[in-house]
């Protein structure tokens, strides 16, 4: 916003600092014409939480909408925006920027005191002094890949199956190597007996518990 | 054996069923079966921006309130900026060689664009007490104190702007000398300006004004008796041409040092004797102006004094004409477009020499574009010194093209920023002996590929790599194939634009597979001011007739008004071929697809008109064969918003009226609810779609419970709003605004449902599906958005849950569904909050019905959100029991989530979203969803997952690395035990 500030000439400047002075006294600017009033505004994001997508703190393709979608209008540079030729009532006022969750506000525009404006953000009812409108959030549109990690391999089929293999090939022959070879013998001998190998018979904790 | 995979379906979808978005992306998989397309609609102004070293390019304004900076080399979008509805671009111009300036909404807002990056740079607001015509006039000689002043008329008030900020530097009321000023006048090289407009119709006044000051130096004004109709040019900075009341005359007036001399020439004397009326055509040209008269387009010169000659006449009254185009040297020049066969003949002339042409170029132009409705052109220093000239031209069809050197630079298809309907088509089927999707080249590019997506997936790939993975997947030929494929991912999205044309846009990357303009939708003798309504499924061969090509049938109407004839229009969606088209006799109200088909898989359909007389079409014996059986069971309703009244309808018999048109019927009204007009308007209906299919009717629930939805095709959702609610937020009281919303059978005129919303107003968005209803509107008390779900249940079928009864056949599950018994229905219902404005809504549609069902929401910020519908469940409790969290019934809360990763446009924006569409895709998982406004956005999604199908990212070559490490381990484990056995034998 500085750098923009500098490059302008210098009635631009003059000109803003005259809307700064003029909203530094009253919520925002309201001309009491017989037409109807006007909203002044300010929509601030910080450039900074930008993390590589959506627009890096860049104005020009935020859009303020009035009454969801009566008068669309856009950012000047420095964030400021304005509705005209508002009718008295209540208003509400939705800001759609791409990366960025922005509450709707409400807008009360009075009508017997004229320039008197008050503002709420209507997703946590919080009050506004000044309208000053900030996202709530960023907005991650995609998923975050998991970093690669040793776990993410085992637990998926392939590697289940992997695993279960390995089991097989390495742990299997260990465990009928520790097997009592009485133990062993009795075991083939029953195989040999009924011709069917039953696994609860080879393993380990049967045998014992026999 | 169906209805066991059935089961196991919906099992799977229960256990696979959990709260997580199902929709999120990863970044790497954008474009993967998404894609996006941006558009800018029909360009109404342009402005050239070459004069500088750099990047050359056009700024241009559109029909969709669009303002673009395109680059002139390729015709890509530098930025783009999409006004609001209401906010019309009247003016488009540049000022101080870098602001780009746009006036707006009738001559009230004026905006300063910087041009190479599209920001805002200021923004003014013109006020003025009445509406009037609005003009901009930005000068560039004109300088006061280094700044550009811009003129500004708007709302009967003239304005001078200064384009550095944007403040009104002085403004001159004309409101009350009811002055409508034509044209702003500035003389090069002085400090004043002429606004010159008129009084009434018959007097005419010229203003020279101060541009320091706004002070009025001189004040003439003339009378013109005949009365003037009110169509002026500017021939010079003094001279003005207009057209008299009769259009039978040319007055020139000239108001040099601000005294006015008017000079009358008949038209007759200038043509000679004609019959048509005169129309003087919009133009910028010095010295000359425009008339079209009888086809004829003539150019008349004005000479010293008034005096009016033709300079050159045209038999082409298409022909289009681009503003004059100031050269060196003082001379101006013009661009010239005829039509002729197939080619168009582009000629640049000097403006005050007709015969020195500076350029003659014939363009062969695809007829599928029709004519050219406009031309700017743009010159540039050829290498010789000499002029070159580029031409930007739009087309019928509401194309932009680059012309240069005789040959087509570059063309833009913008009829897309305006569609008015789609239909989804299939593709041909895939014949044998046409190649089969090509054998991946050879084994060795194929396992590269596939290692390379291993290395991805194991995230060891470097960055070179990722960008080759990218690349792969986006390029993967299989998308794009011009052939139904076994998913049915792949088919053609027939879409109708507001130029009628016909575009057929492949799923796979978006591509135009065939285009083609409807001469049945051109504008012609037989058809004045033609709009197309919709596009239907006309044929869609399976059964029988497999050898012909499927179609669709458009449907427009000749002229503005709802009781204008029809057109209709039979597409091949195949070839786009125009098969026949037919011209009505009668107006088109309503069209009913009914649910019968002829031998030739034709869908019948009837078409309602104004006069509530049914036409059935195809006119063939056949169909009204198969019509007069079903006649007493059709019934439809209309609509009478600005009355009130709904009411129901049913044939009679063939009219009386109109004898021996068979294919006729009159109808009797059988019902019909009138609102009272005093506290409810309709707002919006909204009826189920006809081809949606539902999977079941009972639902079970908590403790093996069943419930039946009620599911009628013949229900319509209604929705009414106090009269004084109908306006804008804000503008009613939450006590003098309600909603009610009623749920009305059809056939019968019963309101099955009826609620009343106090404090809320409109608008009303609504999807109707299966037994449910969900709406959104305005909640004026807690001043956010609600959405309501209705869901209707039959109890007449409750009680079938006795297991005993149904084994003594003693249910009711047999008995005949009519509408006629009246229904036990109960209905449920629940509302949320929801942050969002929302501009369409749409549910998803998957072919059997089984999937679950998602919302997409499009919202103000030109995002399409998918919304699961369990959020939207009338069940849900603030603590839901153990076995209600079994079925997937999600803890209430008073506001709809909106998660960013269930945003199906993820980081695009879909601008100017006008309409959701959604098709089902033959596998059950998948929807394709197809949105569309200025821009387009396609992507299928799956709202269960894709639960039937392996994810593209699903690594083929991991699963034979397992496979081979496999057989290689039993080998080995093989030849150890071998081994081992011989030692144990040796022992």
């Amino acid at each position: 916003m500085a750098s923009t500030l500098r490059s302008s000439p210098i009635p631009l400047i003059l000109f803003l600092q005259l809307c700064f002075s003029f909203l530094s006294t009253t919520l925002a600017i309201s001309s009491g014409s017989s037409d109807g009033y006007t909203i002044n505004g300010r929509v601030k994001i910080e450039s900074t939480g930008v993390k590589g997508f959506g627009l890096p703190g860049k104005t020009s393709n935020v859009k303020v909408i009035l009454n969801g979608g009566q008068w669309v209008t856009f950012l000047r540079p420095d964030g400021y925006f304005s509705f005209h030729n508002v009718s008295a009532g209540t208003h509400m006022i939705e800001v759609a920027a791409i990366g960025y969750f922005f509450s709707p506000v409400r807008v009360d525009v009075s009508a017997r005191n004229p320039g008197k404006i008050q503002a709420a953000l209507t997703e946590n009812r919080k009050g506004l002094t000044e309208l000053v409108l900030e996202p709530l959030r960023d907005e991650q549109y995609y998923e975050i890949r998991e970093p690669f990690s040793i776990m993410s391999v085992v637990k998926s089929p392939m590697g289940l199956m992997m695993g279960f293999m390995l089991i097989v090939m390495f742990l299997m022959p260990k465990l009928v190597e520790n097997m009592d070879p009485e133990e062993m013998r009795r075991a083939q001998e029953e195989m040999r007996n009924q011709g069917v190998p039953s696994l609860s018979s080879l393993l380990p904790g049967a045998g014992r518990a026999n | 054996m169906a209805m066991a995979t059935r089961v196991f379906l919906l099992l799977f979808l229960v256990l696979i069923s959990s709260p997580s978005p199902s929709n999120s992306l990863y970044e790497d998989q954008v474009g993967l079966m998404d894609w996006h397309q941006q558009y800018i609609g029909k360009v109404k102004h342009a402005v050239f921006h070459t004069q500088k070293a750099g990047r050359k390019r056009v700024v241009v304004s559109t029909e969709e309130n669009v303002i673009a900076s395109l680059d002139l080399r390729r015709g890509d979008i530098f930025w783009r900026h999409v006004l609001g509805p209401n906010d019309a671009v009247d003016e488009i111009d540049i000022a101080l060689g870098k602001y780009v300036i746009t006036l707006s909404s009738e001559g009230s807002i004026l905006r300063a664009w910087n041009l190479p990056d599209g920001q805002m740079v200021w923004e003014s607001f013109l006020q003025g007490p009445k509406p009037s015509k609005s003009l901009l006039s930005v000068s560039a000689n004109l300088k006061i104190d280094k700044d550009n002043v811009i003129f500004v008329f708007g709302k009967g008030c003239l304005h001078a702007v200064s384009s550095i900020d944007g403040e009104v530097l002085w403004k001159k009321d004309f409101a009350d000398e009811s002055l409508e000023v034509q044209q702003i006048i500035h003389p090069l090289g002085s400090d004043m300006i002429y606004a010159v407009g008129f009084v009434g119709l018959s007097q005419l006044d010229a203003y020279q004004i101060n541009v320091r000051n706004g002070e009025v130096l001189k004040h003439r004004s003339a009378a013109f008796p005949g009365g003037f109709c009110g169509e002026v040019s500017l021939v010079s900075s003094d001279t003005l041409v207009a057209l008299d009341a009769t259009r039978s005359s040319l007055i020139s007036i000239s108001f040099l040092d601000g005294e006015i001399s008017l000079q009358q020439t008949h038209i007759s004397n200038l043509v000679g004797d004609s019959f048509g009326m005169a129309v003087m055509l919009p133009s910028k040209l010095s010295g000359m102006l425009m008339i079209k008269i009888d086809n004829y387009m003539v150019f008349v010169r004005v000479a010293d004094e008034g005096k009016l000659e033709v300079a050159e006449k045209i038999n082409d009254a298409a022909a289009a004409v681009s503003d004059a185009l100031a050269l060196s040297e003082g001379q101006q020049a013009f661009g010239l477009v005829e039509h002729g066969g197939n080619k168009i003949h582009l000629t640049v002339k000097l403006v005050n020499d007709w015969n020195g042409d500076l350029l003659k170029e014939s363009i062969r132009m695809d007829h599928q574009r029709g004519c050219v409705h406009k031309i700017f052109i743009n010159s540039y220093i050829r290498t010789d010194r000499s002029h070159g000239f580029r031409a930007l031209i739009v087309m019928e069809d509401h194309s932009l093209l680059l012309l240069q050197q005789g040959e087509i630079v570059w063309s833009r298809e913008d009829g897309l920023a305006s569609i008015i309907d789609v239909t989804a088509s299939e593709l041909p089927v895939e014949k044998e002996g046409v190649s089969v999707a090509k054998v991946e080249h050879n084994l060795f590019e194929w396992l590269k590929g596939h290692m390379l997506k291993l290395k991805g997936t194991l995230m060891l790939a470097s960055p070179e790599d990722m960008i080759a993975i990218q690349g792969m997947r986006l390029k993967s030929s299989e998308k794009s194939k011009m052939t139904r494929d076994h998913n049915g991912f792949r088919k053609l999205l027939i879409v109708l634009t507001r130029a009628g044309k016909l575009f057929a846009l492949h799923t796979g990357d978006g591509r135009v597979a065939w285009s083609a303009l409807l001469h049945s939708l051109r504008n012609s003798e037989a058809c004045a001011y033609p709009t197309g309504l919709n596009v239907y499924q006309w044929q869609v061969p399976h059964h029988h007739a497999m050898d012909e090509n499927p179609s669709v049938l458009v449907v427009g109407r000749c002229g503005l008004g709802s009781d204008a004839p029809g057109v209709l229009s039979f597409v091949d969606t195949y070839t786009g071929k125009e098969l026949d088209s037919l011209f009505l006799t009668h107006s088109i109200e309503r069209i009913i697809p009914l649910s019968f088909t002829d031998s030739r898989e034709q869908r019948l359909h009837l078409i309602i008109d104004t006069d509530h007389h049914a036409h059935l079409y195809p006119r063939t014996p056949e169909a009204i064969g198969i019509f007069q059986h079903e006649l007493p069971n059709i019934y439809w309703y209309s609509v009478e918003a600005e009355n009130g009244i709904i009411r129901g309808h049913a044939l009679k018999s063939n009219c009386i009226l109109q004898e021996g048109d068979e294919y006729c019927f009159d109808t009797r009204d059988l019902w019909s609810i009138v609102f009272p007009s005093e506290s409810e308007k309709i707002l919006a209906t909204v009826t189920r779609k006809l081809n949606e299919v539902v999977h079941t009717q009972a639902k079970v629930i908590t403790d093996q419970d069943v419930m039946y939805k009620y599911v009628s095709k013949n229900l319509l959702f209604v929705a009414t709003v106090a009269p004084k609610a109908t306006g804008e937020i804000g503008s009613v009281t939450p006590e003098e605004s309600w909603l009610v919303v009623y749920l009305i059978d059809t056939v019968t005129g019963r309101i099955i449902y009826r609620m009343t919303h106090h404090g809320t107003q409109g608008p009303v968005h609504a999807v109707f599906s299966e037994n449910w209803v969900v709406y959104h509107y305005f909640n004026l008390r807690a001043h956010r958005y609600e959405m309501s779900v209705v869901e209707i249940y039959d109890q007449s079928r409750a009680d079938n849950k006795d297991v005993w009864k149904l084994v003594l056949g003693k249910h009711n599950l047999t008995s005949p569904v009519s509408s006629y018994s009246r229904p036990e229905v109960i209905t449920k219902s629940q509302f949320y909050f929801f942050t969002h404005s929302v501009k369409a809504m749409a549910v998803t549609s998957t072919a059997k019905g089984i999937t679950s069902k998602q919302l997409l929401i499009g919202t103000i910020g030109d995002q399409v959100l998918a919304l699961d519908k369990r959020y939207l469940d009338p069940r849900r409790t603030i603590n839901p029991s153990q076995s209600e969290r079994e079925e997937g019934i999600i803890p209430l809360t008073d506001s709809l989530p909106i998660i960013p990763q269930s945003y199906v446009t993820h980081n695009l924006k879909v601008e100017g979203l006008r309409g959701i569409v959604t098709a089902p895709a033959k596998l059950e998982s998948t929807t394709l969803v197809f949105a569309y406004g200025v821009d387009l956005f396609f992507t299928r999604i799956a709202p269960s997952r894709t639960y039937d199908l392996l994810t593209d990212d699903f690594s083929y070559a991991l699963l034979l690395i397992t496979i081979v490490a496999l057989v290689a381990a039993i080998f080995v484990t093989w030849i150890l035990s071998e081994r081992k056995e011989l030692q144990e034998k040796w022992r």
